[in-house]
């Protein structure tokens, strides 16, 4: 890999070089290295289109790193991986792609990620997404993250997009058996003319099963955001949605947060807030020494922190 | 030194304009632990905001140690030597207490630091150091980080807008123990405190009575206090929280 591709590497993965456990790192539509463990197997797909990834049940303390970067102007790939989570299972999972995109074609990598996370395995899933390039040429990101979790499973899901990606349309489907529980964390910054589209449809389908879907998110410049974020109650369960919102400059954000009960013990909750900064926080920091442009960079750095 | 010199200050009413502060001119000298009190509406929290940079006057001028500063922002007043400490705390979503007391304090301010600054103000350093400064907090809590962060700047000149507001007994004798630590720590350090309380006009070297956006009286403690006791500018502890509905 070339010193472009290391350092995106560095942004979407937090890596400096080959991380310990498993991995897969793909680099302009190739896989570039890729390392397996006793519990951990990841295997290609006959067809070329992705990879598949297999955790074999009681695997504990392991993680998995499968980033991507794009680095060559106008490279267009669409990926498939599934990863099959065996029972019992405690493991994190690190993805993330990074764009580097100089020229003047949209570069594009749409993920389609799905999990199968078996009885009572635990995961957590970080996915970061950069881009940069100062070419006219788009840093466009589409995934799909489909999850089907079986009774007594856990995740927690990370997913930051901070800078420089122009076009994303999120789609993030899940479906919860028995006493499961999913967890969703967002933080995104658009600026320029970018345009984020995030959607979330949680079905919960079995006694017990709980979710918290929460997006925290500024946007800036010109850009537009759309979270889209809709919890389905088909059991005795617990659901809540939260969109809280920056917006500066002139931008535009649309929030629709959805709920659906179709069982009468489904408890299910949303909020939504979208709001510019407090004139009395920058004040604060003013009195504290800083200048506004750096009172609003502390007040949106700890917002999505 | 603080010098106000013909300050006034108005704001646009129905018909004309309504002066809130008129004409005052004041100097409060180097070391001094000043509290200006006065009814409500009386103009005193306007004051305050004039002297941080927070609202701008319509007339007269501001001086910190022969410096004039009222065409100043609120940073460079901040950077000239002057603390303010809001009277309500604002939140933020996600920034942390220390955050905020490394901000104040201008430095990499090392958790031991930040650490006694909170516990300055009769708070348990560890649990609340990596707390956001967010509603999750009670009242008095962030009010207490408030004052931590005034004493974490360490400027010149503090202005503290009734610190005692939303804060219970207990807190009320450590606050006064913390004025009391801040003159000792530095004679040179200026602290001016709106209050109505009896217990901090009782250690102030001067005291200024403000009501209608005039100077009503401007003396030491020993000319002034006893012409208040019994009135609303110089309330008891016990009477506020009586009167307020929370024993």
């Amino acid at each position: 890999m070339d010193a472009i591709q290391k350092r995106i590497l560095m942004e979407v993965a937090g890596l400096e070089s080959t991380p310990h456990g498993a991995y897969n790192i793909r680099a302009n539509g190739k896989s570039a290295a890729r390392s397996t463990t006793a519990n951990i197997d990841i295997v290609s797909k006959e067809d070329g289109s992705g990879i598949d990834i297999y955790i074999k049940p009681g695997t504990v303390n392991e993680s998995i790193h499968i980033p991507v970067v794009l680095s060559e102007s106008g490279l267009k790939e669409v990926v498939y991986n599934d990863f099959h989570i065996g029972e019992n299972s405690d493991v994190v999972i690190v993805a993330g792609c990074g764009i580097h995109n100089c020229g003047e074609q949209d570069s594009e990598h749409d993920g389609i990620h799905r999990f199968f996370v078996e009885k009572n395995a635990k995961i957590k899933y970080v996915e970061k997404h950069y881009g940069e390039g100062d070419g006219r040429g788009k840093r466009i990101l589409n995934p799909v993250t489909e999850v089907t979790m079986a009774e007594g499973s856990s995740m927690e899901m990370e997913m930051v997009q901070i800078k420089g990606v122009d076009n994303t349309d999120r789609v993030t489907r899940a479906d919860l058996g028995a006493g499961a529980s999913l967890v969703v964390r967002e933080r995104l910054m658009t600026h320029g003319d970018q345009v984020a589209i995030s959607s979330y449809f949680v079905n919960l389908n079995g006694e017990g099963a709980s979710t918290d879907v929460v997006s925290r998110s500024v946007a800036r410049d010109n850009s537009y955001q759309k979270f889209d974020s809709k919890i389905t109650g088909n059991a005795a369960c617990t659901g809540h949605t939260e969109c809280d919102a920056i917006i500066m400059d002139d931008a535009k954000i649309l929030a629709i947060p959805q709920l659906e009960a179709n069982n009468i013990d489904a408890a299910l909750i949303h909020e939504a807030a979208i709001g510019k900064i407090a004139g009395e926080q920058i004040i604060k920091l003013m009195t504290l020494g800083l200048n506004e442009a750096e009172a609003e960079e502390q007040i949106i750095n700890g917002f999505l922190k | 030194m603080l010098e106000l010199k013909h300050l006034s200050f108005a704001v646009p009413g129905e018909s004309a304009e309504k002066e809130i502060i008129h004409d005052i001119s004041l100097t409060v000298g180097k070391g001094k632990f000043v509290v200006i009190t006065g009814p409500n509406g009386g103009g005193k929290s306007t004051l305050a905001k004039l002297i941080a940079g927070i609202e701008k006057p319509t007339s007269g001028s501001i001086w910190l140690d022969g410096a004039d500063m009222t065409e100043k922002s609120i940073t460079e007043r901040a950077h000239m030597g002057v603390s303010y400490a809001f009277q309500a705390p604002v939140k933020f979503k996600g920034i942390c207490v220390i955050d905020l007391l490394r901000i104040a304090s201008g430095k990499k301010l090392s958790v031991g630091d930040a650490c006694a600054y909170l516990s300055e103000v009769g708070l348990c350093a560890r649990d609340y150091i990596n707390r956001e400064v967010n509603g999750s907090l009670s009242g008095g809590e962030l009010k207490r980080i408030e004052i931590a962060t005034v004493l974490a700047r360490g400027t010149v000149l503090s202005v503290f807008d009734e610190p005692e507001a939303g804060i219970d007994l207990w807190s009320f004798k450590s606050l006064i123990e913390v004025f009391e630590r801040m003159r000792s720590a530095n004679s040179d350090r200026t602290i001016i405190v709106i209050s109505h309380q009896e217990r901090i006009l009782n250690i102030a070297d001067e005291i200024i009575v403000l009501g209608g956006g005039n100077i009503l009286a401007h003396g030491t403690r020993e000319e002034v206090l006893p012409t208040l006791l019994g009135t609303s500018s110089a309330v008891s502890a016990c009477g506020q929280l009586t009167k307020g509905g929370e024993k």
